[in-house]
């Protein structure tokens, strides 16, 4: 197993330096130079040569990308263009409202993901099996900004039950209260796409393992339905359930675009769809890559993880 | 001695055919499709729009941007469900935006399945360092988070119909690559396969004609579901504006004005439609897929 | 008696098939940068012939590498090292396109009718693409014909030509797979264990087929399998391997009537005699399991269940001595 996660890591060097190849290939596929933005309109040609020579823009590629490395490793990850604070200052004081719902929305997502797909798997075929097959799909396939608008039509708007957006209300108090009141839409924005995704999954998981030969000798022997179901067959059943919550960060990334946006929730969301619309590159390229090295991150833990919670993996 | 032989050999067996009734692969598969009553709901829905797409200009009442009266009309005789902030029909926007969507949809399907199912086969048959060379670029472009890069790349690249077909083609190929190596990596060890090398079979022949077919399954139920999410990320592009561009309507972008809460509580004529056709649309592909997938397993 | 004529006949003619020192190992990787930390031993150090119109029997238990040597001659895996010779053609270090005309010859029918036919193609165009791919015959209406001709010589009549393999018993399909490996023509068949997967009764109309076959074209056959039943019923010569290596080798009567090796002698054993009052309660079979053939053991490889063992065997390899009844034994049984 050491060896496993020994070579696991080896493999994931390489696709790291992919992935930063491809993230500085993307920055050069934009049109214009960089230094567009900075510059007086009224710059002459001569003066934008001695800044872009100045700025070593006439590099050749390769230089200017072990360059731009270079500045990546020692923490450096530029200076916004439109609102010309550090990157990484930018990013954490972003991160943590992200952080918060991203758990809570995985967490509530379980809560609802597992019950249903365990009853539904050991009641195949009747009424709620269907129900939960039905509200899988539609978890999947509902748009989450037509989702998160129809919620805040009904539960704000209309029922006015709770806030539009925002994490807390404006000059008023910040409490638990509060904020717990301004969690809950988007959370369930969130958690019903997660959850659709994975009831089906923990049903299949489960009739999988009720299917194998251990369980049918576990009833075999007279122990009781109900410890059939969850003693020998739950735990077997959650172990690829657990560790493929780590496939749900790159969706969740993606989800918190639109949900941030809609709900106002001011995470990584929210700024990287600010810093697209406004062209800000170097945010752009610094979300992109971290985003790239987190999910890479989870996958390479979800391996570890599976590896010693499944003794049967193989390790070669 | 060897002519009677050969002849109670041949009458033993000719007695063994008599029960066959003739079935192909083929119709077996879509016989238990044919069981899944929602799946063939969801494919005629999707039969449906695509029928849509292709009569856009004869069926729609007016032009999608056709100024036609009201601004911001309810649903009324004649803007059936209404008209938006400036005027134009919103079913006829609406009937318009499906073929943004069936091209985007099956554009995106078309270059990626085929990119993607290549890569497989080639990574799978010459295995080695070919294998590991593709398959940790698959890694690479699996990593960046889906929306997120898609949305800068678009962004730079500019928002198209054809780029966002590029783009987001270019992110979905490595989860078909990855299945298709799968597929034929278990179907290269079977005896099937050994025959034709035996035979003398070319490597493209039996690459596309032995091995391919057989991957066919599980390459059709992922570009089903691909369909879907192609259809669900354009339409998530649209809402935040970088998908196909105003004027020409999507589905996404009919949505994106109902940000302004006036528009959202009391203009619901403008939003709902277009978000229950999303929803309807990828559920119907949805559903198609799950039933392909009932049909395809060889379990069932 | 008269195979023993037409096999001392033929042993003074050029073989079809020579196959010399082969080896086929698969490497054993492990740890961090997939170093090659041992090998399989699958086939170590095997020569044998065949000649024209005989049928080489080859017997051993699963894993002694008996398959893999039918698939190493087909070039299905590569050899690791020795020589392959097919009428005099050292065809070892082939590539495909200089074994094309060497696959017209030399076919092989699988052991798993199930997973030996593709399932996406009508039997029709099974038969058809070796036929076209290889020019067997001109234009496709003679082509058609072929299919015909084939079908009708492994007793399928041709109006089934245009079913697909699954709609086939497991006989059945083991016949499409036998007209399939004939329709180039082949001078040598490798039969790789052919009936083993069928059931009983239709096991023998098999090996009637192919015996009839075998008179009719002339055929060669590699005969592979893992109990002497089959073996005994077609085969003119027998070999028995043992982890990677031949360690008896003689014509049918003189393995039957007169084993040497002790392996040869638990194998025959193992055989059911249909005769109770024949039955010899004495008689052992072999006991233990086969060691891995990743670490064979030192010496005689057969030593660890051995009855007869001794230090000696432990110690040297006994080698053939090359005889037309030749064994591998320090001890042999007379």
């Amino acid at each position: 197993m050491f060896t496993y996660i020994l070579r696991r890591i080896f493999i994931f060097i390489p696709v790291l330096i992919g992935i930063t190849i491809i993230n500085f290939f993307i920055i050069n596929l934009a049109p214009g130079s960089p230094i567009d933005m900075y510059l007086d309109p009224n710059a002459t040609a001569e003066s934008i040569e001695a800044e872009e020579e100045a700025l070593g823009l006439n590099d050749p590629l390769y230089v200017q990308y072990f360059r731009w490395l270079g500045l990546i490793l020692q923490g450096d990850l530029g200076y916004s263009m439109s609102s010309f604070e550090p990157v990484s200052q930018l990013i954490g004081e972003r991160i943590m409202p992200t952080v918060t719902l991203g758990i809570t929305s995985i967490v509530v997502a379980l809560i609802i993901a597992i019950p249903m797909g365990v009853i539904s798997a050991v009641k195949q075929n009747s009424k709620f099996d269907y129900f939960v097959t039905g509200f899988s799909f539609l978890g999947i396939s509902i748009p989450n900004f037509f989702l998160g608008l129809a919620l805040i039509y009904i539960f704000a708007v209309n029922l006015n039950l709770l806030p539009t957006g925002g994490m807390t209300t404006l000059g008023g108090d910040a409490g638990l209260w509060v904020r717990t009141l301004h969690i809950i839409l988007p959370t369930i924005v969130l958690a019903t796409a997660i959850a659709g995704r994975k009831v089906r999954y923990v049903r299949a998981s489960m009739l999988d393992v009720l299917n194998q030969d251990y369980l049918r000798t576990a009833r075999a022997k007279g122990v009781h339905e109900f410890w059939v179901t969850n003693k020998h067959a739950l735990r077997n059943a959650l172990i690829p359930i657990i560790t493929i919550v780590g496939l749900e960060i790159p969706l969740l990334f993606g989800g918190a675009i639109i949900t941030e946006q809609i709900f106002q929730w001011p995470g990584i969301g929210q700024l990287t769809l600010q810093s697209i619309l406004s062209r800000d590159y170097p945010t752009i390229m610094a979300i992109n890559l971290i985003a790239a090295v987190v999910v890479l991150f989870c996958n390479l833990l979800t391996d570890i993880l599976y590896s010693i919670a499944d003794p049967r993996i193989k390790y070669n | 001695m060897s002519e009677s032989n050969i002849q109670t050999i041949k009458s033993s067996s000719s007695t063994m055919f008599d029960d066959i009734k003739s079935q192909n692969q083929f119709r077996q598969i879509i016989g238990k499709f044919m069981k899944h009553k929602l799946a063939v709901a969801g494919l005629i829905f999707t039969l449906f729009l695509l029928v849509i797409a292709v009569l856009v200009p004869f069926i729609t009442p007016y032009s999608p941007t056709e100024v036609t009266g009201n601004f911001a009309a309810p649903p009324n005789s004649e803007n059936w469900l209404g008209t938006d902030q400036l005027g134009r029909d919103i079913l006829s926007r609406l009937i318009y935006a499906t073929r943004i969507s069936v091209i985007v949809g099956f554009g995106t399907v078309a270059v990626y399945v085929t990119f993607g199912t290549i890569i497989g086969l080639l990574s799978a048959y010459y295995g080695g360092w070919v294998d590991m060379m593709m398959m940790r670029i698959t890694d690479m472009f699996m990593a960046f988070p889906f929306m997120v890069v898609i949305l800068v790349v678009v962004s730079i690249v500019g928002p198209s119909l054809p780029s966002i077909i590029f783009v987001l083609a270019l992110f979905s190929w490595p989860s078909i690559a990855r299945l298709v190596r799968g597929s034929v990596l278990s179907i290269k060890q079977s005896d099937y396969i050994k025959a034709a090398v035996s035979l003398g079979y070319s490597t493209p022949r039996i690459l596309f004609k032995h091995i391919l077919p057989n991957a066919t399954g599980p390459i059709i139920v992922n570009g089903t579901f691909g369909l879907a999410a192609a259809i669900l990320t354009e339409s998530g592009l649209s809402f935040l504006g970088m998908g196909v561009q105003p004027p020409t309507p999507t589905w996404g972008n009919m949505l994106t004005e109902a940000q302004s809460i006036s528009v959202l509580s009391s203009q619901p004529w403008l939003w709902v439609p277009a978000g229950l056709m999303i929803l309807l649309t990828v559920l119907a592909v949805n559903f198609v897929g799950d039933g392909l997938r009932d049909a395809f397993d060889p379990k069932q | 008696m008269s195979t023993v004529q037409l096999k001392t006949q033929n042993m003074d003619q050029e073989p079809l098939l020579r196959i010399n020192h082969l080896k086929t190992y698969y490497p054993i990787r492990k740890g961090l940068f997939s170093r090659t930390v041992n090998n399989v031993k699958a086939v170590d150090d095997i020569s044998l012939d065949i000649y024209e119109g005989e049928t080489l029997g080859l017997v051993g238990e699963s894993g002694c590498g008996k398959s893999t040597i039918g698939r190493t001659i087909l070039k299905l895996e590569k050899p690791t090292s020795g020589e392959i010779w097919f009428k005099g053609e050292n065809i070892t270090s082939y590539s495909n396109m200089q074994m094309l005309p060497i696959r017209t010859e030399m076919q092989m029918i699988f052991q798993d009718p199930f997973s030996s036919l593709n399932p996406w193609m009508r039997v029709k165009d099974i038969l058809k693409e070796p036929i076209i791919t290889h020019r067997i015959v001109k234009g496709p209406l003679e082509a058609e014909k072929e299919v015909d001709r084939l079908l009708d010589i492994v007793g399928i009549p041709s109006s089934y030509k245009f079913k697909y393999p699954h709609e086939f018993s497991g006989g059945q399909r083991q016949r499409i797979g036998i007209a399939r490996a004939l329709s180039l023509n082949p001078k040598l068949i490798i039969c790789d264990e052919p009936v083993s997967a069928l059931d009983v009764s239709v096991q023998a109309q098999i090996l009637n087929l192919l015996k009839q076959l075998q008179k009719d074209l002339g055929l060669t056959y590699l005969f592979i399998a893992h109990g002497l039943g089959a073996v005994k019923y077609i085969s003119t010569r027998i070999a028995v391997m043992y982890l990677g290596k031949v360690v008896e080798i003689g014509s049918k009567e003189q393995l039957f009537n007169n084993p040497k090796h002790p392996y040869t002698k638990g194998l025959l054993n193992a055989y059911p005699v249909p005769n109770p009052k024949m039955r010899n309660k004495k008689q052992k079979i072999i006991q233990g399991d086969i060691p891995s053939p990743a670490n064979p053991p030192s010496g005689c490889r057969f030593h660890t269940r051995c009855p007869l063992a001794q230090e000696k065997c432990r110690q040297t390899e006994p080698i053939l001595d090359g005889q037309s009844h030749s064994v591998a034994c320090h001890f042999p049984l007379s």
